[in-house]
Parts: C-alpha cells; sequence; structure tokens
C-alpha cells in the first residue's frame, strides 16, 4: 500500500534550516532519514518544502480570484516536507514515521493514498 | 417435513451463533474487510435457511457456511470493482492457496482482537468493535454495556471498519514490543463480554450463556500467548471466581441470591482454587493493576463467606485501588458500597452523589438503596429500591428489590 507521510514542524524547527549553529545537525538528520528510507526500497517519491513565507495561497468566489500571501490559516504546525512510502500495512508506515527527525518537534500525519478506480 | 424444516433451521441457527466470531475472524483476516465479511456471513446464513429444510444439513455446516460466504465475499467486491478491493481478493486467494494450518481458529480471533485495539481506532470503539466482531454482539446490545445510545454505536462501530479497511491496519498478532500497548483494550472487551453474559442472570439467552465461556476461552488463549502477564492472569482469575458462583445466584424458583446468601456447595471448587493460582501467580510478579485488583476482590468475598470472617477494610482498600486504575462509573459505585459495609455511609453517599449521569443506570440506584439502609435513612432506601427495580430488566432482581434486598440477612 502506499502512504503519504506529511512533515509537520514547529516555526522553532522549521527555524534550525537558517540557524547556522543548527542547520548542520538538522539537514543531516533529514538526509539520514531520508537515505535509510531509499535504501530500504520502501521510497516512492517525496520532498521537502520551502518554508511558508514564500507560500502563496489562492481562492476563487463567484469568479473572482483572491490571492494572497503565504498559507491560508495561521496554525502552530508548518507541512514542511511529505513523502509517498510503499509499505505493507499501517504499522510499517508509522515505523518510519515515529523515525522522522520532526516526529518529535511536531509531527507526522500519515494518509493511505487513494487508488484509481479499476477499469 | 415440518419438523425437519425446524431442526434444519435450528442447526442453522446453532451454527450462526457458535461459529460468528470465528468466521469473521477468518474472512475478515484475509480481506482485511471486517464489513464486507459481515455481510458474506449474513449472506451464507441466509442461504443456509433456504437450503437445509430442503436439502437436508451437511455434515459440516460451519464448513459449508465458510464455503458460501467465502464464494460471497468474491461477488461483492466484483461488483465494487475498485483496484483496493481486487487487491485484497488477490491476497486472500493467494493465503488460501498457501494455507497449511488446519485449524487456525484460534491465532485469527485474537489477531482479529489486536486489529481492534490498534491505536490508530478511535480507543472509545475498540472494545465494542472487538465484541461484534469477534464475538458477535449486536450493536444494540453492546450499545446498553457501554451506555450510549444504539445510534452513536453503530455510526463509531462503521467508522472504525471503514478506518480499518482503508487505512491497511494489518490483521496479524503484533510483535512482542507493541503487545502491552494494546493489551488493555484486548483485556477490556473480553472482560465486557463477560459482563454483558453475567447481567443475564437466569441464562435465558443461550448466545450470551455461550459468551461467558467464550470469553474465558479467549483470556486462556491470552494466558498462553502471554505467559507473564499479570493483568491476563488477573482478569482469568476474576471470570473464574465469578464463573465459580455463577450457579448459585439463582434459587430453584429462579429467585435472585445475593452473595451473602448464596449456597456455597453449589459453588465450584475447581473454578476456585485455579482463579486463586492465578492471582498468585501475578501477585509474584509484583506488577499490580485493575484486573488484579478486581479478582483480589472477588477472591476476597469467597473467603469471607467461606470462613465467616468480614473483610470490611481490606475491601475498602482494594476498591481505592480499582477506582484509581479504572474509575469508571460501575467501580465507583461499587466502591461506595465498601465504604458504607466498613461503617462509613456518609463517605459512601457523598461518593454516590459525585457520580455523574446515572439517572437509568440500575445498579447506581440499587446500591443506593443499600447504602441509604445502611445510613439508617429507610424512606430513601425504598426510593431508590423502587427506582432500581423500575430501571432492572430482570425479574428475580426486580422482586428482590422491591422485597426489601438491600436490608441484607443474618448479619
Amino acid at each position: 500500500m502506499h502512504y503519504m507521510l506529511l512533515f509537520n514542524e514547529t516555526a522553532a524547527e522549521l527555524g534550525k534550516r537558517t540557524d547556522p549553529a543548527r542547520a548542520d545537525a538538522y539537514w543531516g538528520g533529514w538526509t539520514a532519514y531520508m537515505q535509510a528510507i531509499a535504501q530500504s526500497g520502501a521510497m516512492v517519491s517525496g520532498n521537502g518544502l520551502q518554508p511558508p513565507e514564500v507560500s502563496t495561497t489562492i481562492r476563487v468566489e463567484n469568479g473572482k480570484r483572491h490571492v494572497v500571501d503565504g498559507p491560508f490559516a495561521d496554525t502552530k504546525e508548518i507541512l514542511g516536507g511529505y513523502i509517498i512510502l510503499d509499505v505493507p500495512d499501517l504499522d510499517a508506515a508509522l515505523e518510519w514515521a515515529a523515525r522522522a527527525p520532526c516526529v518529535s518537534a511536531g509531527s507526522v500525519e500519515i494518509r493511505p493514498v487513494m487508488l484509481p478506480p479499476a477499469a | 417435513m415440518d419438523g425437519e424444516r425446524r431442526a434444519a433451521a435450528r442447526e442453522a441457527e446453532a451454527a450462526a451463533r457458535s461459529s460468528y466470531g470465528k468466521l469473521v475472524a477468518i474472512l475478515a483476516s484475509r480481506t482485511r474487510d471486517i464489513a464486507a465479511a459481515e455481510d458474506a456471513l449474513a449472506d451464507a446464513f441466509a442461504a443456509a435457511l433456504a437450503q437445509w429444510p430442503r436439502d437436508g444439513v451437511p455434515a459440516n455446516p460451519v464448513g459449508w457456511l465458510m464455503t458460501v460466504a467465502r464464494r460471497s465475499v468474491g461477488h461483492a467486491e466484483g461488483r465494487r470493482r475498485t483496484a483496493a478491493a481486487a487487491e485484497n481478493v488477490l491476497r486472500m486467494l493467494d493465503e488460501e492457496r498457501d494455507e497449511v494450518r488446519p485449524d487456525s481458529f484460534g491465532d485469527d480471533r485474537l489477531a482479529l482482537m489486536f486489529v481492534c485495539a490498534h491505536p490508530a481506532i478511535d480507543s472509545e470503539a475498540q472494545a465494542p468493535l472487538m465484541l461484534q466482531t469477534v464475538l458477535g454482539l449486536d450493536a444494540e446490545r453492546i450499545a446498553a454495556s457501554f451506555l450510549v445510545s444504539a445510534a452513536t454505536m453503530s455510526q463509531r462501530l462503521v467508522r472504525a471498519k471503514r478506518k480499518i479497511r482503508d487505512a491497511g491496519i494489518a490483521f496479524s498478532i503484533p510483535d512482542s514490543g507493541e503487545v502491552p500497548a494494546r493489551i488493555a483494550s484486548v483485556l477490556s472487551a473480553i472482560y465486557a463480554a463477560y459482563g454483558t453474559a453475567w447481567e443475564d442472570v437466569t441464562g435465558a439467552d443461550s448466545k450470551l450463556r455461550n459468551l461467558a465461556a467464550e470469553a474465558i476461552w479467549l483470556a486462556r488463549l491470552l494466558r498462553q500467548l502471554l505467559p507473564e502477564d499479570p493483568e491476563v492472569m488477573g482478569l482469568l482469575s476474576l471470570m473464574l471466581h465469578c464463573q465459580a458462583r455463577s450457579a448459585a445466584r439463582r434459587s430453584a424458583e429462579g429467585a435472585f441470591v445475593p452473595l451473602h446468601d448464596q449456597d456455597m456447595t453449589v459453588w465450584s471448587r475447581s473454578m476456585i482454587e485455579e482463579a486463586e493460582t492465578h492471582l498468585r501467580s501475578a501477585a509474584r510478579l509484583a506488577t499490580p493493576g485493575r484486573f488484579q485488583t478486581e479478582a483480589a476482590i472477588q477472591s476476597l468475598h469467597a473467603h469471607q463467606r467461606m470462613t465467616g470472617e468480614r473483610f470490611a477494610e481490606p475491601l475498602v482498600c482494594l476498591y481505592d485501588a480499582l477506582a484509581r486504575f479504572a474509575p469508571t462509573t460501575g467501580v465507583l459505585v461499587a466502591r461506595a458500597v465498601a465504604h458504607a459495609e466498613n461503617g462509613d455511609s456518609a463517605a459512601a453517599l457523598a461518593q454516590l452523589d459525585e457520580i455523574p449521569n446515572v439517572g437509568r443506570y440500575q445498579p447506581y440506584w440499587a446500591a443506593r438503596a443499600r447504602v441509604s439502609w445502611l445510613s439508617g435513612d429507610e424512606d430513601a432506601a425504598w426510593t431508590s429500591a423502587r427506582k432500581a427495580a423500575g430501571l432492572s430488566n430482570d425479574a428475580g432482581v426486580r422482586a428482590f428489590l422491591l422485597a426489601g434486598g438491600f436490608r441484607g440477612t443474618g448479619r
């Protein structure tokens, strides 16, 4: 089964990306994590995401476009990246999620990926 | 002819009752879809009711039901025609081909219980889900045991089954590291099943009579799977203590007999001895918990009768401990009675006043009658006893309450 892991990070955790004293440890942790998944053969795809400061949100109401700077709503945790895993069941996905660097400084949401209807 | 028909229908019903949980467990462990397994079984039972009276009861009724239900799962999945469903059916066929175990009933049912206890399932739904899928109780009866409406319970169960299917929760007994996190819900569900059977004091419902035996059977299975778990020992001990006295709970005329008036010669000594053995093994591990405490309470009740000594004070300590482990409505009510029996009816009444949402909870009013009586307020005792009688669904219990059973005898 395919599962999406959504990595939610606190603002403080995300701030480590650009903090010279902490950036090495931050990126080192994520790189090792991603490599471990890839080596296990479970990785389908995945990406880190740039911070919400460069995010843009659009809504269309009655044909009119509303474009705003930043994510839709203020939240305590920010989506910092995602991966798609191919593993046998939820427990296997949970096992990988529990190893994510942000799991103790944010959270990881696990969503089964929808399969297309058979032809 | 009509006699034969009726016999076949009875046979179908008996097979349905005795094997429901086993069949759901086997079907669902292959497809991971509990709702589909239940639908398929319902189809198979309907087919049995149509065919067996006409063609005779097959030599292996449970095997027949299993075959028809498996075919029905295949058809239903075909109709749904989604890739996910097809994948599940392929898995089922694959595993059937590989199957070498002649009788995996026990393992399948335990695996299903652990699936229901997965932390990804709403905790409120876990025990009810086990009762419905593993032991075949209907939603209405489960709702009554958990003090919620039948509609709420059905919704909870449907949602949980969908989650199990769509989130891809594995049907297997978890690794030993994962077991402790899930064992508490498994034990609660087994105890809830036993409790449901226990409430049917007259033993009028044969399905419920089975349920008590099944609950004990599941606990024994767990005892083998987890030989070092003190709470498993505690639960088994608790149920054996209660079961040992089950025959003494009614007089020959069907009247309700409270513990202190029971005929001890009808108690099963072998069950009591086994219960005590499990409790001692648990105590050696020095990790107390809810079920060990409840078993210890039942053990004291039994000793109180057998030795004629009164253990009111140790019982208060045990009930206080139990209320810390499991502050459920039932435990809080029983704890208040223990305090009153130990001479502190003022504290008992104060505790009873603090318990919320007890308007229609029959045991509360029965307990309140006893506590009021012990506090010397006879009028209040009668008022509560009448209320408890009105809420009881058992004629024997009703008669006991209306005859002033709360006054006790011989003490």
